[in-house]
């Protein structure tokens, strides 16, 4: 094999498209039609994994924690439902008027990101979510405050199709977001861009010798990740007709941190399986063990990161290459 | 014409100086060393001219430009790269993949959200080519931290000349190379371009006498001689901080 077809192959596979890609997005559709009674906690899946997807962006590839990534949800939440409320009740305008919002709203806080340590990160990105969080709940006016924000009703996606009882309508949207958004992160960091993020994320300093400039590379992606948080949350304002105070509250962002780290950190699906694994245990211990779902979630979250170490990230990848006896140089 | 100068140029940490009244002249394409014994202020003025840190006061010039106050990554694009003296590499990517990263982004390329980095053949083929010139193509799709140590350092040297700079600044290009592999890198050192100008800072005397043209002597932070390879070699002052307690 010469150096050409050598190089032009591990570029190739970069960016292919896996069997399980396929394979996970072909059952999520057929979902559709298997599990028709399933769909609300479907969609409910959908939403945690765009939201992981979202968190996955800064702290997979860019290397930026967060303890407060709910601001963002929570505020595409309540521009989804304030502008369906008082003005355009169609869902995708709403969708993407939050994207916007919370996309800004980044774009404004992303300074705070930009310098400091991991600990001062997860220090004032807790603190933006608070005084989100504080804003919302006074501003009754506007949000409703501790009582939420309801008189919500969506007209038909695009004018066409109806949220039905059922939720089927609903999924479907749902999924057809989280398709498309994930296409679009796919491409982003596949991109030369995406490479410069994964390149900052292990080594700043040397990214900035090769003439990086970390601070820009790091706002653009942290906007782009508050906007697919802000989509997440207009997609529960829309599907329930409702905003709870609840969107802004600290549990939210600590349970996105915990979806990606059972699915493991910085390539892209870990938000995906982390979301389903996440919810369908939830809904399981919460059944079986009502007064102790929270002790089985903690005890699982200490096993999964004794048994990856300090190596978070791309565990599964790491697990698949183990089960397959070969060393896990894929493995981010 | 001077390719880097520096004029009166202080780093002080608290109350210790590290770089104490330094104005430099290297002229272009000069191979110009820089040595002194362990904690003379080598390093820091590499990370000065870099901007890594910024000067208590004094002025930097790249090129006859004022660059004192410019960003790390805009002296770059201006032309001056540098290496490390203990590897500063992206852990699990292949060198493949950062050697198109240094050179997509000299061409501007890392703005490019929407194509992925195969579709940038320009830079891949560039990739290659210098993989090749650095015998790191065999190796091109294996994470970096899996390299033999003697690779990782040509990695590192390979990704700062593929910044195209007119100063290249190499700390220790040759530290903790084993002694196999070490003629490999100091082969690649000594082919370098030669209107690429080369600051070298080295321990290694041999080395240093067969590679430079011109050597700036630090101690304690202060220039202390500067002269040709003969002139230093004879100096007796140099002999006795340095030269002296090294041999």
């Amino acid at each position: 094999m010469t150096h050409h077809t050598q190089a032009s192959e591990f570029l190739n596979a970069r960016h292919r498209w896996r069997l399980w890609e396929i394979a996970l997005w072909l059952l999520a559709v057929a979902a559709i039609f298997i599990l028709p009674s399933q769909l609300l906690i479907l969609t409910e899946i959908a939403i945690l994994a765009l939201f992981a997807v979202s968190l996955d962006l800064i702290l997979g590839y860019a290397g930026i924690v967060s303890l407060g990534h709910t601001a963002f949800f929570g505020l595409g939440a309540y521009a989804a439902g304030i502008l369906a409320r008082d003005y355009v009740s169609e869902p995708v305008t709403g969708l993407v008027f939050a994207g916007l919002i919370s996309g800004l709203f980044g774009l404004a806080t992303s300074f705070l990101v930009l310098r400091g340590s991991d600990l001062t990160r997860l220090m004032t990105t807790f603190g933006v979510a608070m005084l989100l969080a504080e804003l919302g709940n006074q501003a009754t006016w506007l949000t409703g405050g501790a009582d939420g924000l309801s008189g919500i009703s969506m007209s038909p996606i695009l004018g066409l199709f109806e949220f039905d009882l059922y939720g089927r309508n609903g999924y479907i949207y749902c999924l057809a977001v989280l398709i498309v958004l994930t296409f679009v992160a796919r491409r982003i960091v596949n991109s030369p861009f995406g490479l410069s993020l994964m390149a900052i994320k292990r080594n700043p300093r040397r990214a900035a010798m090769l003439g990086i400039s970390p601070k820009r590379r790091i706002v653009a992606i942290y906007s782009v990740s508050a906007a697919y948080a802000g989509m997440a949350g207009a997609l529960l304002a829309q599907t329930t007709n409702f905003v709870s105070p609840d969107v802004l509250a600290f549990h939210r962002s600590a349970d996105v941190l915990l979806v990606l780290v059972i699915g493991g950190a910085g390539y892209l699906y870990g938000g995906i399986f982390g979301a389903i694994i996440f919810t369908l245990l939830r809904d399981w211990l919460s059944v079986a063990t009502p007064q102790y779902w929270m002790f089985w979630i903690g005890l699982i979250l200490v096993a999964i990161v004794m048994i990856g170490r300090e190596r978070l990230t791309g565990w599964p990848l790491l697990l698949a290459a183990r089960l397959r006896g070969k060393p896990a140089e894929d493995a981010r | 014409m001077m390719a880097l100068e520096t004029r009166n140029l202080v780093k002080r940490f608290g109350g210790f100086t590290a770089t104490h009244d330094v104005s430099l002249s290297i002229r272009k394409g000069a191979r110009h060393a820089l040595i002194g014994p362990n904690g003379a202020g080598k390093t820091t003025l590499i990370n000065l001219f870099t901007g890594v840190f910024a000067p208590t006061s004094g002025q930097i010039l790249l090129g006859g430009e004022d660059i004192t106050t410019l960003p790390a990554h805009a002296r770059v694009a201006r032309g001056l790269s540098r290496t490390f003296q203990i590897n500063q590499l992206f852990g699990d990517l292949t060198p493949l993949e950062s050697m198109m990263l240094a050179i997509g982004e000299r061409k501007g390329h890392g703005r490019r959200f929407w194509r992925t980095l195969a579709a940038d053949r320009d830079v891949a083929e560039e990739a290659l080519a210098t993989l090749e010139r650095f015998r790191l193509a065999h190796v091109m799709a294996v994470s970096t931290n899996l390299l033999p140590y003697g690779k990782q350092r040509l990695l590192e040297i390979a990704l700062a000349i593929a910044a195209k700079p007119k100063v290249l600044l190499l700390d220790e290009p040759a530290a903790g190379v084993p002694e196999e592999e070490r003629e490999e890198v100091l082969a690649i050192v000594r082919s370098l371009p030669e209107d690429v100008t080369v600051v070298l800072i080295e321990h290694d005397m041999d080395l240093v006498f067969s590679f430079a043209d011109r050597i700036s002597v630090l101690a304690a932070g202060a220039l202390f001689a500067e002269g040709t390879v003969e002139e230093i070699a004879r100096d007796p002052q140099v002999k006795a901080i340095y030269l002296g307690e090294d041999a």
